[in-house]
C-alpha cells in the first residue's frame, strides 16, 4: 500500500506550515524568529519550516530544564517509569503516523520505520521504564559495623546531540537511559532531520512533565556547539562524525564532564564457506545478510558495508546475493513494497557518488549499480542511488572510509585467519557479521574482532538489552543496555560507621 | 611539524575563506573528518577551536588557514592529494558555512603509490 504524503489531503500525519522549538513543556519560538525550510529527500520539496535557532534559544531550554531537575531526579523510580512507560504507550498508539513523518523526512522506506524504528522506539522506552523499577543500589559489609551505601544519583540536566539516520530511534537511544536515571534533557536533532522528533513531542509531549525533555533545532555551528560547551550541562551524548566527537570530547574536558560519542564504523560482515554447505534455509538468511548493506539506504552507522566472502564460495554466493540486489524495488518510501528510498540530502548523495567514482579509479569492478538512480513523475527530483557493490582490495579508500550509503565492498578471504585479519585491518570497531554454522569457529571468530557488536548468524538487530558502542575510533561508551544507567548517573557512597568507639588517635 | 603542501583550493574555496574570515573577524583553520552521518567533509573552525595535537599532521596552509588530518585517517586514506572546493549545501557537525547554502568540501587525489594491494 501506498500512504499518502504527509500534509496532502487524505493524509495521516498533519503538518503545520511552521514549528517551534519545545522548550519547558511548550512550543517556543526561537528568540531571533529564524526559520529555515525542511525538505524532504523524495522530491526535494519543501516539508515545513522549523526554527533556525541561536544560542540564545539553548539558554532558554537550559533554563527549562533546570526548573525540572529537581523534581524529575527525585521522583520515585515507579514514577519514572510510568512516565516512560506512557511515552511507550503513546508512540505505540501513534505508530503509523510517526512511521510516515519520519519516511517521509528521512527517505527511509515506511516499511523499515513500521517495523523496526518506531517499534523500537517503543521497546527502548520500556525496556528503560524497566531497568529505572528494578535497580538495586549496592551495599558493602566493610567489617560489622561500617556499611559502605551505593545510590545512583541523577547528573541533572544532559546534553544530547543525535544524528539524522534515525531521527526518533536515536532520540530514545538517548533519551530512555537519560530520563531513567533521573536527568532532563536538551537535544538538538540533526539539521537534516528537524522535524519527525518534532511530529513525536506533538505526541509524548503531554505524558512527560515540563522541562524533562526540551528539543531545539538549529545549525551545529550555533547551538551545537553552544550546548556541548555549555557550563550548566553536566553530560554531553553524541552520535556523529570523529571531528565533530574529538570535539566533544575536548569540550567536555573543559568543562570536567563526562561525554559518551559514537562515530561510525565500517563493519566486516564474513561469509564462512559452510554457508553454502546446504541449499535452505539459513543459506537464504545470510544472503539477505549480505543483501542488509542496503538497509536505510546504507545510512547507518553499523551498515555491514565490507563483505568478506570464502574464496571458494565467492562465485556461487555473490551470484545469489546479486540477485537478490537485482530484485531491490526502489521509489517512494511511503509505499510498503519500496525497500530503497532515497538519500537523506543531496550532498549525502553526492557523496556516495563521489565514493563510487573513487572505487572505480582505484580498480574495483563495478558489479552492480553504480550510478545515481533515475526515477519519474514526482521522484525525479529525488536523492536516490542504485545499490551498488564494488568488488576490490580491502586497501582500497572504498573498504576503508565510511560511504554512508547503499555501497557494498565486497572481497575474499583463504581462511580463519585471513577474515580476521582483513576485519580488523580498519580504523573502526563497531558491528561485524559472522557467517557460520560452525558455533566454535563463530565464537573464535566472534571474539578476535575488535569491535563493539558482532552479529552472529544475524545483522542489523537493534533490541533494547544488547549493548550497543564502538572499539577504537568507533567511539567511547555503550548504548540500549541498563548499564547506560551507570553513564548517566553519579554514584552516591555514603560511608557509615554503626559504632560509638572513638578511633582513638586524637 | 613540517609542512608538506599536500592541499590547494579552487577559486570558489579561496573567495568563501576570505568571506568567511571577513564575516568571522578571524583566521580559520580546517580538519578533515570522516566516520558516521557527514564524514568525509572538511569542517571549518575558527583558528585554534579544534585542539590539535601529536596524532594530526598539517596539510597545508590556505590563504593563511591551516588544513589537519588525523595521521591514522591520511594513512587509510592512501595519503591522498586534497582539493578543497565548496559547493551548495549546509555545513555538517560544528563547521562554519562557506557562505549561504554554500558548505566546504574537498576532493581527494589518490597517488597510484598509495594504495598498495595485501
Amino acid at each position: 500500500m501506498q500512504y499518502v504524503a504527509p500534509g496532502r489531503p487524505g493524509s495521516i500525519v498533519t503538518v503545520a506550515p511552521r514549528y517551534e522549538n519545545f522548550i519547558g513543556g511548550k512550543w517556543v519560538a526561537p528568540k531571533e524568529g529564524k526559520y529555515r525550510t525542511n525538505l524532504t529527500p523524495a522530491t526535494g520539496q519543501p516539508i515545513t519550516e522549523v526554527p533556525d535557532s541561536t544560542p540564545a534559544d539553548i539558554e532558554l531550554a537550559l533554563d527549562a530544564a533546570h526548573a525540572a531537575k529537581d523534581a524529575w531526579g527525585e521522583a520515585s523510580a515507579t514514577d519514572r517509569a510510568a512516565v516512560l512507560n506512557a511515552i511507550a504507550d503513546a508512540v505505540e498508539q501513534n505508530k503509523e503516523a510517526l512511521a510516515v513523518a519520519e519516511s517521509w523526512e528521512n527517505g527511509k522506506p515506511v516499511r523499515e520505520t513500521l517495523n523496526a524504528d518506531i517499534p523500537l522506539v517503543v521497546d527502548h522506552f520500556r525496556y528503560f521504564a524497566a531497568a529505572a523499577r528494578s535497580e538495586e543500589g549496592r551495599t558493602t559489609e566493610i567489617d560489622n559495623d561500617t556499611i559502605a551505601y551505593h545510590f545512583r544519583e541523577p547528573l541533572g540536566v544532559v546534553g544530547q546531540i543525535i544524528p539524522f539516520n534515525f531521527p526518533l530511534l536515536m532520540a530514545a537511544w538517548k533519551l530512555a537511559p537519560a530520563l531513567a536515571a533521573g536527568n532532563c534533557s536538551v537535544m538538538k536533532p540533526a539539521s537534516p532531520t528537524p522535524w519527525s522528533i518534532l511530529k513525536l513531542l506533538e505526541v509524548i509531549g503531554n505524558v512527560v512533565p515540563a522541562g524533562v525533555i526540551n528539543v531545539v533545532n538549529g545549525p551545529g555551528a550555533e547551538i551545537g556547539k553552544a550546548l556541548a560547551t555549555n557550563p550548566r550541562i553536566a553530560k554531553i551524548g553524541f552520535t556523529g562524525e570523529t571531528a565533530t566527537g574529538r570535539l566533544i570530547m575536548q569540550y567536555a574536558a573543559q568543562n570536567i564532564i563526562p561525554s559518551t560519542v559514537e562515530l561510525g564504523g565500517k563493519s566486516p560482515n564474513i561469509f564462512f564457506n559452510d554457508v553454502m554447505a546446504s541449499d535452505d534455509s539459513f543459506l537464504d538468511k545470510a544472503v539477505e545478510g549480505l543483501v542488509l548493506y542496503a538497509f536505510n539506504k546504507g545510512e547507518v552507522c553499523t551498515c555491514p558495508s565490507r563483505a568478506l566472502i570464502q574464496a571458494d564460495i565467492y562465485e556461487e554466493f555473490m551470484q545469489l546475493a546479486l540477485k537478490r540486489i537485482a530484485a531491490i524495488r526502489q521509489g517512494n518510501p511511503l509505499d510498503t513494497e519500496t525497500q530503497l528510498g532515497p538519500q537523506v540530502s543531496a550532498q549525502q548523495q553526492e557523496k556516495i557518488l563521489s565514493y563510487i567514482d573513487i572505487g572505480r579509479q582505484e580498480g574495483a569492478d563495478v558489479l552492480i549499480g553504480g550510478e545515481r538512480a533515475r526515477l519519474d513523475g514526482e521522484f525525479a527530483g529525488g536523492y536516490f542511488v542504485q545499490p551498488t557493490v564494488l568488488k576490490g582490495d580491502n586497501r582500497m579508500r572504498v573498504f576503508q572510509e565510511e560511504i554512508f550509503g547503499p555501497v557494498l565492498a565486497v572481497t575474499t578471504f583463504t581462511d580463519e585467519a585471513d577474515a580476521l585479519a582483513i576485519a580488523n585491518d580498519t580504523l573502526y570497531g563497531l558491528g561485524a557479521g559472522v557467517w557460520t554454522r560452525d558455533g566454535n569457529r563463530a565464537y573464535r571468530m566472534g571474539r578476535g574482532i575488535k569491535a563493539g557488536r558482532v552479529w552472529t548468524n544475524c545483522y542489523h538487530l537493534y533490541p533494547a538489552g544488547a549493548a550497543f558502542g564502538g572499539y577504537k575510533v568507533s567511539g567511547i561508551g555503550r548504548e540500549n543496555h541498563r548499564m547506560m544507567l551507570d553513564h548517566y548517573s553519579q554514584t552516591k557512597n555514603l560511608l557509615v560507621s554503626y559504632s560509638a568507639k572513638p578511633l582513638g588517635l586524637f | 611539524m613540517s609542512v608538506r603542501e599536500r592541499i590547494d583550493a579552487t577559486p570558489a574555496a579561496r573567495a568563501a575563506i576570505a568571506n568567511v574570515r571577513a564575516a568571522k573577524g578571524g583566521a580559520l583553520m580546517f580538519v578533515q573528518s570522516a566516520g558516521c552521518c557527514a564524514g568525509s567533509v572538511p569542517m571549518c573552525y575558527p583558528d585554534g577551536e579544534f585542539l590539535v595535537g601529536d596524532v594530526d599532521e598539517i596539510l597545508g596552509v590556505i590563504d593563511g588557514c591551516p588544513f589537519y588530518i588525523d595521521k591514522k585517517l591520511d594513512a587509510a586514506w592512501g595519503n591522498p592529494q586534497f582539493t578543497l572546493d565548496v559547493e551548495p549545501g549546509e555545513p555538517e557537525g560544528f563547521s562554519l558555512a562557506a557562505g549561504e547554502h554554500l558548505r566546504f568540501v574537498t576532493r581527494t587525489t589518490t597517488p597510484p603509490t598509495g594504495c598498495t594491494p595485501r
